[in-house]
């Protein structure tokens, strides 16, 4: 698509991957980031994330798939949960809802999300599944469908471009 | 249409005349708070020094959620604090040992006013609204962002309102409201709340404060308290700086208004891993006999003089049951210097329990109290999420401080009432 917004190489509106499906509403931020992990090397605190729902799926994710979610994904502590998401190779997360501080971080540190309720329904596991984030749209390609969710206001879509808070501050000269 | 409390705060701050739910604003900040927990150096935090910042003047930094440094990756981020708050000119507020919980400090230092807008890197921020300040906790990336370029953005939230009426019961407690609300209206996830009504007259400084720090676990954005003649005159008896306190317009409009009678509130626990819609009365979880081993009064919620002084109440003269382990954290080196000339920390130590220095520390799981797997402790800290203490495979229930008094003495989750009656009658 001409015009589109790039970050790297990831065409912000066309992030195609396979989809895990965590149906639960309210998923926080202690089982995506647990505490426990602070203080372990990288691998193994990668391998606590989201352990407590579902154990060993860290290990089952790779580069490029996407995360469906429920209600309020993210809730919880200000912590940048959504940094390990990304090192795991999530390159999407659309959510029936995304809690409010995760949705920042989600913007500050790049990661494209979408809220677009309706979107368990229409889902299911290893789908293949695409997030257009210009326009606000989620479709399952597997299935062949189609649904609009929260269209993001432009400056949060450039910080995302640009590849996050601190890329703009260091261009900036800030750091 | 009338604005609320913080989208008059937002208005204000942007330069824009009118806030509406969903509109996007870009904001200065009066105030921004940052701990340790910002300086870790990891590449997912600060990734490198920072070189400049736009209002070194309104950044207020401490250190608070791994306090004294358990760790050399928290030590370094101690030390980082520290350099940045010198070469950049951020005021530093208190090393270790005279400073204590963010939130706790904001409040008691009255660094945040009236009618201002702050924000800080933690999710209990909205805990400043108890002063009419509309805060909010904001992530890492976006406290590095305001700190350097002086703004940052927020979307506005439509807002429910709790308006309380009566007073609390006996032997119920700011923790059993909150509970209470949690059960009964469940989260308020994309809202803001506000709180008003003569039932705020009954509750102090503290209670407020409680309830302000818990609407975090409601999932709301902005909480905001009114400015009554308590608070105004709280503030004022801390700092000449002069500050102006908003009111929401008469015509503000509400996605709900909910009226809670104060008096309606039972002394309640949250069962584990959630707490919204998770709240059953005390009764029917002393009835059940389970047994804890660990017992928790501390964090910016209910780390407060109040709770000290109530937990005290209820072990004075008695000891902690022998399979327990009785964890108090006061939520700032002054609460602890107080506790400690009123006795508290006497009473306490001499029933059994241990007293921490001022730290977030057992509430996060980070040291001074982490659980180990198939343990069950019982807190009035700030959440109960699985995992959020130590091990995913402990179990956490919350209570008032009371109650976790209580339960510390019997050894299983208690009603703390037959120990406030013998208070009573002692009295």
């Amino acid at each position: 698509m001409s015009g589109s917004t790039k970050t790297g190489t990831v065409n912000l509106a066309d992030i195609t991957g396979r989809a895990w499906v965590f149906p639960q509403d309210y998923i926080n931020t202690d089982a995506i980031m647990p505490r426990a992990g602070y203080d372990l090397p990288p691998a193994e605190q990668d391998a606590l994330v989201l352990s407590s729902i579902r154990p060993g799926w860290a290990n089952q994710v790779r580069q490029g798939d996407l995360l469906v979610a429920g209600r309020n994904f993210g809730t919880g502590s200000s912590r940048p949960a959504v940094t390990l998401l990304t090192r795991l190779g999530i390159a999407g997360i659309v959510a029936e809802t995304v809690g409010e501080i995760f949705f920042r971080n989600c913007i500050s540190y790049a990661m494209p999300v979408l809220e677009c309720p309706g979107c368990l329904d229409m889902t299911a596991e290893g789908d293949t599944v695409s997030l257009d984030i210009e326009h606000g749209t989620y479709t399952n390609v597997t299935a062949g469908t189609s649904k609009n969710g929260a269209r993001m206001p432009k400056m949060l879509l450039d910080t995302i471009a640009a590849g996050g808070a601190y890329e703009l501050l260091r261009k900036e000269g800030y750091m | 249409m009338g604005m609320t409390m913080a989208h008059k705060v937002l208005a204000a701050h942007s330069g824009e005349q009118t806030v509406v739910p969903g509109q996007l604003v870009v904001t200065d900040v009066d105030l921004v708070v940052m701990a340790d927990s910002v300086f870790h150096k990891t590449a997912d935090r600060l990734p490198t020094d920072l070189r400049k910042v736009s209002y070194p003047e309104r950044v207020a930094v401490l250190l608070d959620h791994a306090v004294p440094a358990p760790t050399v990756r928290t030590a370094l981020a101690h030390k980082r604090a520290r350099e940045h708050s010198e070469r950049l000119g951020f005021r530093w507020l208190a090393d270790i040992g005279r400073g204590g919980i963010e939130h706790q400090i904001i409040i008691e230092q009255a660094l945040a006013l009236p009618g201002q807008l702050v924000a800080c890197n933690d999710s209990h921020t909205p805990s400043a609204g108890v002063l009419n300040s509309a805060a909010r906790g904001l992530g890492m990336a976006d406290i590095v962002q305001l700190v350097c370029t002086g703004q940052t953005w927020y979307k506005a939230s439509p807002t429910v309102k709790f308006r309380l009426t009566g007073e609390l019961p006996f032997g119920s407690y700011a923790k059993d409201i909150f509970l209470h609300i949690a059960q009964y209206y469940g989260s308020q996830e994309g809202h803001d709340i506000e709180f008003e009504g003569p039932g705020l007259l009954s509750l102090p400084l503290d209670a407020r404060a409680t309830l302000a720090t818990m609407c975090t676990e409601l999932n709301a954005n902005f909480v905001m308290f009114p400015a009554d003649k308590l608070i105004t005159d709280y503030v004022e008896s801390i700092t000449d700086r002069p500050f102006t306190p908003v009111v929401a317009d008469p015509d503000a409009e509400y996605d709900a208004v909910y009226e809670v009678d104060l008096g309606q509130v039972r002394t309640s626990v949250a069962l584990p891993d959630a707490l919204n819609k998770n709240v059953v009365p005390i009764g029917e979880v002393a009835a059940q006999r389970i047994r804890i081993d660990q017992a928790f009064v501390g964090s910016c919620a209910n780390g407060k003089l109040a709770d000290l002084e109530v937990a005290a109440s209820v072990v004075r003269g008695r000891k902690i049951a022998d399979h327990v382990r009785f964890i108090v954290t006061p939520a700032s080196q002054a609460i602890y210097l107080e506790a400690m000339k009123r006795g508290y920390l006497q009473t306490l130590a001499e029933a059994g329990a241990i007293v921490t220095n001022s730290t977030c520390g057992a509430c996060s799981g980070g040291h001074m109290g982490v659980l180990a797997p198939g343990e069950t402790c019982i807190t009035s800290s700030t959440r109960n999420f699985k995992g959020r203490m130590g091990s995913p495979d402990a179990r956490i229930y919350m209570g008032s401080s009371a109650t976790v008094a209580a339960s510390a003495i019997e050894g299983y989750v208690a009603d703390p009432t037959p120990y406030l009656t013998a208070l009573e009658h002692s009295a």
